[in-house]
């Protein structure tokens, strides 16, 4: 009984905490996702030059460029796209306060990032073109490069997470904004490799 | 005794900070610093254009000189001056003790020193040459490692203005006092909203180009250079999609403050609060849909051309519907001719040539007369100094006894304002028959047949650069002897007003009270309390008395 007690006043302290400076009441989601529309509008940049190229070069991609190999490629799609539903589910756990499931859910989520970044240094060894090759070329590396290093900062993030996560009382169903921070930022990271995929594999094939 | 509510000691304002008075404060002279050294560089290329030879400086000397001037007063004057007027106004308009993200706001600033040194060591390796917009191919071949510690300062300085614009969005959204309802917040705030949403969306586009620009540069791929199949109108395209809002960035902090320096003077209440405030976020949107405009001679097809002819020249109707409230304000108010009020008025009457002239080369076959020639030069001068510049030393006078708690020298700050307004147009007026006759701009030597102008040009200049002795003395002056400032020396209704001079540490001794709205100049808010056919009826005759 008492216990309990201690416990409810421990997580008030958290929060209040968690809350930051003065007891303002916690903005930090709302700039989260204004940073999140900012940096989508890099991917805009970046996909709309790409766009531009398709449109005016008479040829696309330049002659001479080899086929994609896609197999590679298909997998880290499947992979990156579950690891979302995966991290969601450490997040529901620590709804529950069970700290144990996050670290399990955000262990294989940050498991599954890395395995994307090796299928894409897979197919970088393996590209039978390099960065100045041609404009497609160029494309490909600067495209899917930058977000590589998303998903490395993601991982970093995931990481990040699970260590506070072995203070105890750090993250609680209460408060847990690392966590949400996370979790945004990893399911953005997603929704852009879909558009890209689209954009750099699938609309090359004819 | 200790104090109950403790002051900020001078040594606060050396060091790291998170108080956003502070940041404001230090954002202030450090952009002021650039505008000395920017300025300083506009003065050697006048001296050598006073002659049509490249007689004082090569020409290679020139180019750096014209490329850092502009990036340096655009990226480390105007863009971080704007956000010293935000950061310290924002939380006091609002009622608030700080920013919503403070640590991350003293990490914007502290980006900016290291950023513009860097700027400034470009110079040891063979300064950029390309001028502020960089244009591929001519960027890629004028000496890599000057191009370069250009493409990074400008990203940093960036990242810089982006966590200031979260913050400032953040804080003005989630951060009021609990009865300031968005429509009757200060209309500062408001342009700093507009002003934020330019930046998280343009900034982030500006960085993608530059860093493929880097890949070209460094890296050898070829987006943008045609020697390997790449193509340089895209790299204009994406530069333009950040940097022409990136010139209501600059200006749309200033009208803010045009809207809180003219009902203070004029002792009347703003005209079109709704207008002012929603027309600046009209002019956000429509910034960002009239980049190719910059364009109209890189072979632009002729309907991409009509398109953007016609968004271009839409913008006039928001910024009309600004000048002519501002116009409205004054009009039979009670004014009174301080140093703040004079400039602000110098910016209404510069401004407007500059909104005229811009205007003019958004019509097509207009542009392409003008295009690179010293008309341009006119037209953005116009608009960024005779704008931003004359409306921010307005705030500076204005705020100057809030952020010191000293008040200035009136004398020297009208001695100042003469020196600039005649200085400004002797050195720009002349640059609009010049262009038409058609000078070149961004170019070390010229016709012969230019030079009495230019000579003019260049002793406006002259005056220009005199004109900040008297204000720097001023400054000096007032922090070491001037009369002590009360809380409010303007009877001002803003927040701001309400705490003591310079604001405590937690900026409010308790809760602010608001009694009034932000303009409610001549009007007995106590007794008509929302009766709004009387409350009309007295404004009529505050302004009319």
């Amino acid at each position: 009984m008492q216990s309990s007690a201690v416990n409810e006043s421990q997580v008030v302290i958290d929060s209040q905490q968690e809350s930051g400076h003065h007891g303002h009441p916690d903005h930090r989601m709302f700039g989260i996702i204004l940073f999140l529309i900012s940096d989508s509008m890099t991917f805009l940049g970046f996909f709309t030059a790409f766009l531009i190229y398709r449109a005016i070069m008479p040829v696309w991609p330049p002659e001479g460029t080899p086929e994609l190999e896609l197999l590679v490629p298909i997998i880290n799609t499947v992979v990156l796209v579950a690891s979302s539903f995966v991290m969601h589910k450490g997040q529901v756990a620590l709804k529950k306060n069970d700290i144990k499931g996050l670290q399990l859910w955000f262990g294989i989520t940050a498991v599954m990032g890395v395995a994307f970044l090796l299928g894409q240094s897979y197919e970088y060894f393996n590209a039978e073109f390099g960065l100045t090759t041609n404009l497609f070329a160029s494309c490909f590396y600067a495209l899917t490069g930058f977000h590589g290093l998303h998903v490395t900062v993601g991982v970093l993030l995931i990481l990040s997470v699970l260590w506070r996560s072995r203070t105890e009382g750090h993250y609680s169903s209460s408060s847990h904004f690392g966590v949400e921070a996370a979790e945004i930022y990893w399911h953005f990271v997603d929704v852009i490799w879909l558009v890209l995929f689209i954009l750099v594999y699938l609309l090359q094939m004819s | 005794m200790e104090q109950v509510h403790p002051q900020r000691k001078w040594q606060d304002y050396f060091g790291f900070s998170t108080d956003h008075k502070v940041i404001g404060v230090q954002y202030l002279v450090t952009a002021f610093f650039f505008y000395l050294v920017g300025g300083a560089m506009a003065e050697v290329m006048r001296t050598e254009l006073a002659t049509p030879d490249p007689d004082l400086v090569q020409p290679e000397f020139y180019n750096q000189l014209m490329t850092m001037h502009g990036s340096i007063m655009l990226f480390l004057w105007i863009i971080p001056a704007g956000a010293a007027f935000a950061n310290y106004l924002i939380p006091l308009m609002i009622g608030t003790d700080d920013m919503a993200f403070p640590r991350l706001n003293a990490i914007a600033f502290w980006i900016i020193p290291p950023g513009g040194i860097f700027f400034l060591c470009s110079f040891f390796v063979g300064a950029p040459q390309a001028g502020w917009t960089s244009y591929p191919p001519l960027s890629l071949v004028s000496g890599v490692w000057g191009e370069e510690i250009w493409i990074l300062s400008v990203l940093l300085l960036g990242l810089s203005s982006m966590l200031g614009a979260f913050n400032f969005v953040t804080t003005i959204l989630k951060m009021r006092m609990p009865d300031m309802d968005i429509h009757s917040m200060p209309l500062f705030c408001w342009s700093m909203l507009a002003t934020s949403a330019l930046v998280i969306l343009g900034t982030p586009v500006l960085a993608a180009a530059l860093i493929l620009l880097s890949f070209d540069l460094i890296a050898g791929t070829a987006f943008f250079n045609p020697a390997g199949g790449g193509d340089p109108i895209v790299y204009q395209h994406m530069f333009w999609f950040y940097s022409h809002p990136a010139v209501y960035i600059m200006v749309l902090p200033f009208f803010g403050v045009i809207s809180e320096v003219l009902p203070v003077h004029a002792r009347k209440p703003i005209f079109g609060y709704r207008a002012i405030a929603y027309s600046g976020l009209a002019i956000s949107f429509l910034g960002l849909i009239v980049w190719a405009h910059h364009m109209f001679s890189s072979g632009t097809p002729g309907w991409l051309r009509m398109f953007f002819m016609a968004t271009t020249m839409i913008i006039a109707v928001p910024t009309g519907i600004k000048v002519f409230s501002w116009c409205a304000t004054i009009w039979g108010g009670k004014i009174s001719l301080n140093s703040s009020m004079l400039f602000a008025l110098g910016f209404l009457s510069s401004f407007l040539i500059g909104g005229l002239s811009g205007v003019m080369v958004a019509s097509v076959p207009f542009d392409l007369h003008v295009h690179d020639t010293y008309f341009v030069v006119a037209h953005f001068h116009y608009v960024l100094f005779g704008g931003s510049v004359f409306a921010l030393f307005a705030g500076v006078y204005h705020w100057f006894p809030k952020m010191s708690g000293k008040m200035v020298n009136e004398t020297l700050g009208r001695i100042h304002f003469i020196l600039t307004f005649v200085g400004f147009n002797l050195t720009f007026l002349p640059m609009h028959p010049l262009g038409l006759q058609g000078m070149n701009r961004r170019i070390a030597l010229y016709d012969p047949k230019f030079q009495a102008m230019n000579e003019l040009v260049t002793i406006g200049s002259y005056i220009l650069a005199v004109s900040t002795f008297p204000f720097l003395i001023n400054i000096f002056w007032s922090l070491w002897k001037g009369k002590k400032a009360p809380r409010n020396p303007w009877r001002a209704l803003t927040l701001e007003w309400q705490t003591s001079s310079p604001p405590i540490i937690e900026n409010f001794e308790e809760e602010p009270v608001l009694w009034a709205g932000p303009y409610d100049y001549g009007i007995d808010t106590e007794s008509v309390d929302g009766d709004e056919e009387v409350d009309d009826m007295l404004a009529e005759v505050a302004g009319s008395s």
